[in-house]
């Protein structure tokens, strides 16, 4: 398994270096997975097919990252319906299969087929995380939306891979959104108040909860009912939801009173996870996210002209590309928008900042308390 | 560049999330607004101290009123690390909202004027029981007992950008006692920033102090927590709280002038009272006439109206002789003509000040925009037009005969009645759909401070209660 971070070799290296050696691991990275993915004898149906609609050999013609953009973007609509299994790489296709949705609050949801991928992604993350804040050992709260999305196995995957064992709480975020789109506030508040009154008794009753993943809005409302570093928590991983540097100026020095690590990260069922720069105050709590280079990789792309990449310190709409065996993601044109950032010694590629809701669509996304 | 801070228990906070304000016409940036997270105004509501002007009595409370009426008016007084004269305020008033600098200085001595005479605004409240009952939370009243206690234990405010003088309706709540924590208007952080600093340097603690610019969800959940407030805005921002008896809720006016039979038949005698009603202070007010209902003569009297409208031109806000506002945000202009001229594409309805001026309600002078006086004549009272309500000096003329009125007109924040017609009289009296009621010649936007505007903060903030005291040897 490759390090998601490379800050162990960094006391050697100019940063210049490590961007250059993190530069050719991702080319040799991406050759390896567009090999695989474009093999008859262990690509999957969706990818061959497409091969044979084109008039070019991506195993031939894709030798960098950067020729990655000779794709069309991805087409998320290509993962509503099925059949599921034409993700499914042939020379995987005996291994257990599970599949994760994402959206879905009207009509089909999208589906990633998933194998292995959410383990790998976390236990990445899971060396990014420092022991004194989320003990070895010490058991988690998962409260965050469950059902078929793959936040609620992978988090429990990374409890256990730091030897915890993980309490949950079940959160429908389709039935959240319905209540928004609804203005039904009175029903979703009581929803938010039945989630959280089940945390604060599994909190009650259990001491060895050391470690949360929540939201940001759960956030608030548990933080409005206890003090969680009272509560004898340590760390708190935070997703989920949009998180402004305001939010996060708030989260750190008020809901958690300096007391206890916040760990805000990006990701999603597609790309998997990002994780944020280590806290800076140079960087004025803007949250700043590293994608898990080679598997996966975030961009901020002219929306005008998506194959650019904006300057640094501009903003432009967030493109995320997955490399991993189990899925191929070129050029996927994300429903947000974020400041672009540099690379940073612990990660020695682009980073994505203030990452909001994208504002070139016509109608808001709703969020709700998830 | 002028930084207006979040006031936290009346400490200032400079957010990381700030939005610029910009002068309506020139586009030149006038400053920044710190602008909270939703879950800062949660916690800080639940956190503030709910008695900090219970050591005060509601007389120490009314002299700190009248002395900050004093302060608005005339010193100088802190905003973010500088500090605003009056005129400054003034200016920077007009300059984000695009009202003329007379209807500025208009609204704030409507301010002042609550301020300075809270005394009687509260006696119109209270109806005149001895304020100390208030302090000790029992008394003799009457030779009884009357016992009040607060359940507004925090008041909340969700305020407006249309008009300063609505900032008038929330301030009696120190004198009751209430800590407040507001949420401005996104063009009007002036007015409820500088009441606040008029209210500290009068002597009022800072912690009964909460200002919070922030979004619709901030504005959510300052509702929500806390125990009583007031919440201006369109149909569709209120609509959600409308059966919350927290929350009072001051939506949409649909104000009229109506007339009976016989001042019908003298309807030029009225028309000064029907066009001032209409275009005072801009048209801006939930105040402001915005149909008139009459059983005959309708086509002349809309005739006549328009004829005296169309008169008014689209001047900056900082001429002398400015009637109406601009647009700060032009969208918001374009939006309200096209809907107007949709609706007027239904038979029945004709915009005659657009017949008499030749050319367009919306005026369009580079970065700013202009909607011109409209008067619309409705055959059926049934149109669309017949009874709406705009940000700008509209009025539909709907002729209806006097026996339906009462079904037709719907509901109404203030209904002026020129009749002397009894019956009419008696169910304009009784009818549970008017708010205020003025018979006789009186403009719809005359108030009279002594009595309760659209609901009673006094009851919205305290409860009777049934008290007895053993009396002590």
């Amino acid at each position: 398994m490759k390090a998601a971070s490379t800050s162990q070799n960094a006391g050697s290296k100019s940063l210049d270096e490590l961007v250059s050696d993190a530069k050719a691991r991702l080319d040799e990275h991406t050759r390896e997975t567009v090999s695989w993915h474009f093999d008859s004898s262990t690509g999957c149906p969706f990818w061959l097919d497409y091969a044979e609609k084109l008039k070019w050999d991506p195993r031939k013609e894709i030798q960098s990252y950067d020729d990655l953009d000779k794709f069309d973007s991805f087409q998320d609509e290509w993962l509503r319906g099925g059949p599921v299994r034409r993700w499914v790489p042939r020379a995987l296709a005996e291994k257990p299969v599970y599949v994760f949705e994402t959206g879905g609050s009207t009509g089909i949801p999208k589906s990633r087929i998933n194998i292995d991928d959410f383990r790998i992604d976390y236990e990445l993350f899971s060396q990014t995380l420092s022991v004194n804040s989320f003990p070895q050992g010490g058991d988690w709260l998962m409260l965050g939306p469950s059902g078929p999305r793959r936040l609620r196995l992978a988090v429990e995957h990374l409890c256990q891979h730091r030897g915890g064992i993980c309490f949950c709480v079940d959160l429908d975020p389709r039935w959240v959104t319905k209540l928004v789109k609804s203005s039904r506030m009175q029903l979703m508040h009581e929803y938010k108040d039945h989630i959280v009154n089940q945390a604060l008794t599994l909190l009650r009753a259990h001491d060895n909860i050391q470690c949360l993943f929540t939201t940001p809005k759960l956030l608030e409302a548990l933080c409005e009912k206890v003090s969680l570093s009272k509560m004898g928590i340590k760390g708190v991983f935070c997703g989920g939801t949009q998180l402004t540097a305001q939010f996060h100026r708030f989260a750190r020095d008020e809901l958690l009173e300096g007391r206890v690590e916040f760990v805000p990260t990006y990701g999603n069922t597609l790309m998997g996870l990002a994780c944020h720069k280590p806290f800076d105050p140079v960087d004025q709590y803007s949250v700043i996210y590293h994608a898990p280079s080679p598997r996966a990789m975030i961009e901020v792309v002219d929306p005008d002209q998506p194959d650019r990449l904006v300057e640094y310190g501009e903003v432009g709409r967030v493109r995320l590309t997955t490399l991993t065996k189990e899925f191929f993601m070129p050029r996927f044109l994300e429903r947000d928008e974020a400041v672009r950032h540099r690379p940073c010694e612990a990660y020695p590629w682009d980073g994505a900042g203030d990452v909001r809701p994208f504002s070139g669509f016509a109608t808001p996304i709703v969020e709700g308390v998830y | 560049m002028l930084h207006i801070p979040i006031l936290r228990h009346g400490v200032a906070y400079e957010s990381i999330d700030q939005v610029e304000l910009v002068h309506h016409a020139t586009g030149t940036p006038i400053a920044t607004v710190s602008q909270a997270n939703s879950g800062m105004v949660a916690r800080d509501i639940s956190r503030m101290a709910d008695d900090v002007l219970e050591r005060f009595s509601v007389n120490d409370l009314i002299a700190k009123s009248k002395k900050a009426a004093e302060l608005f008016m005339t010193a100088s007084l802190p905003i973010g690390d500088t500090s605003q004269t009056f005129d400054d305020y003034i200016g920077l008033l007009s300059a984000t909202t695009g009202m003329p600098i007379t209807y500025c200085r208009n609204n704030a001595d409507k301010i002042r004027r609550v301020l300075s005479d809270i005394d009687k605004v509260i006696h119109g409240l209270t109806r005149g029981f001895d304020l100390s009952i208030l302090d000790q939370g029992y008394g003799s009243h009457n030779g009884g007992t009357l016992s009040y206690f607060r359940e507004g234990r925090i008041f909340g405010a969700v305020l407006p950008s249309n008009s300063p003088g609505v900032h008038s309706l929330w301030v009696p709540a120190i004198a009751l006692k209430a800590p407040i924590a507001l949420k401005p208007g996104r063009e009007e952080p002036w007015t409820p920033y500088r009441i606040i600093q008029a209210f500290c340097e009068a002597g009022v603690p800072r912690e009964a102090f909460g200002f919070y610019p922030t979004s619709h969800a901030g504005a959510a959940e300052l509702l929500r927590h806390v125990d009583r407030s007031m919440l201006f805005g369109d149909r569709k921002t209120t609509q959600p709280w409308q059966n919350d008896p927290k929350v009072e809720v001051h939506g949409p006016g649909f104000s009229k002038v109506i007339l009976d039979d016989e001042s019908a038949d003298h309807w030029e005698k009225h028309l000064d009272l029907i066009a001032t009603s209409i275009a005072a202070n801009g048209g801006r007010s939930c105040i402001n006439a915005s149909s008139i209902w009459t059983p005959r003569n309708g086509r002349a009297i809309a005739e006549a109206l328009a004829d005296r409208l169309a008169k008014v031109e689209a001047l900056a806000a900082d001429d002398p002789d400015a009637e109406i506002a601009a647009f700060a945000n032009p969208a918001v202009a374009r939006a309200i003509n096209s809907m107007i001229d949709n609706d007027l594409r239904t038979d029945g309805a004709v915009d005659l000040t657009k017949e008499i001026r030749g050319s367009d309600r919306l005026v369009e002078k580079e970065r700013v925009s202009y909607l011109l006086p409209t008067v619309v004549w409705c055959e059926d009272h049934n149109h669309p037009l017949a009874n709406r309500e705009f940000l700008f000096p509209f009025a539909s003329v709907v002729e209806c005969p006097e026996s339906d009125l009462l079904n037709a007109i719907g509901s109404s924040l203030v209904v002026t009645a020129i009749t002397r017609n009894k019956p009419l009289i008696d169910s304009l009296m009784q009818s549970p759909n008017i708010d205020r009621l003025n018979i006789g010649s009186i403009p719809t936007y005359q108030l009279s401070w002594d009595q309760p505007h659209e609901g009673n903060l006094f009851e919205h903030l305290y409860r009777q209660r049934a008290f007895q005291v053993e009396s002590v040897a």
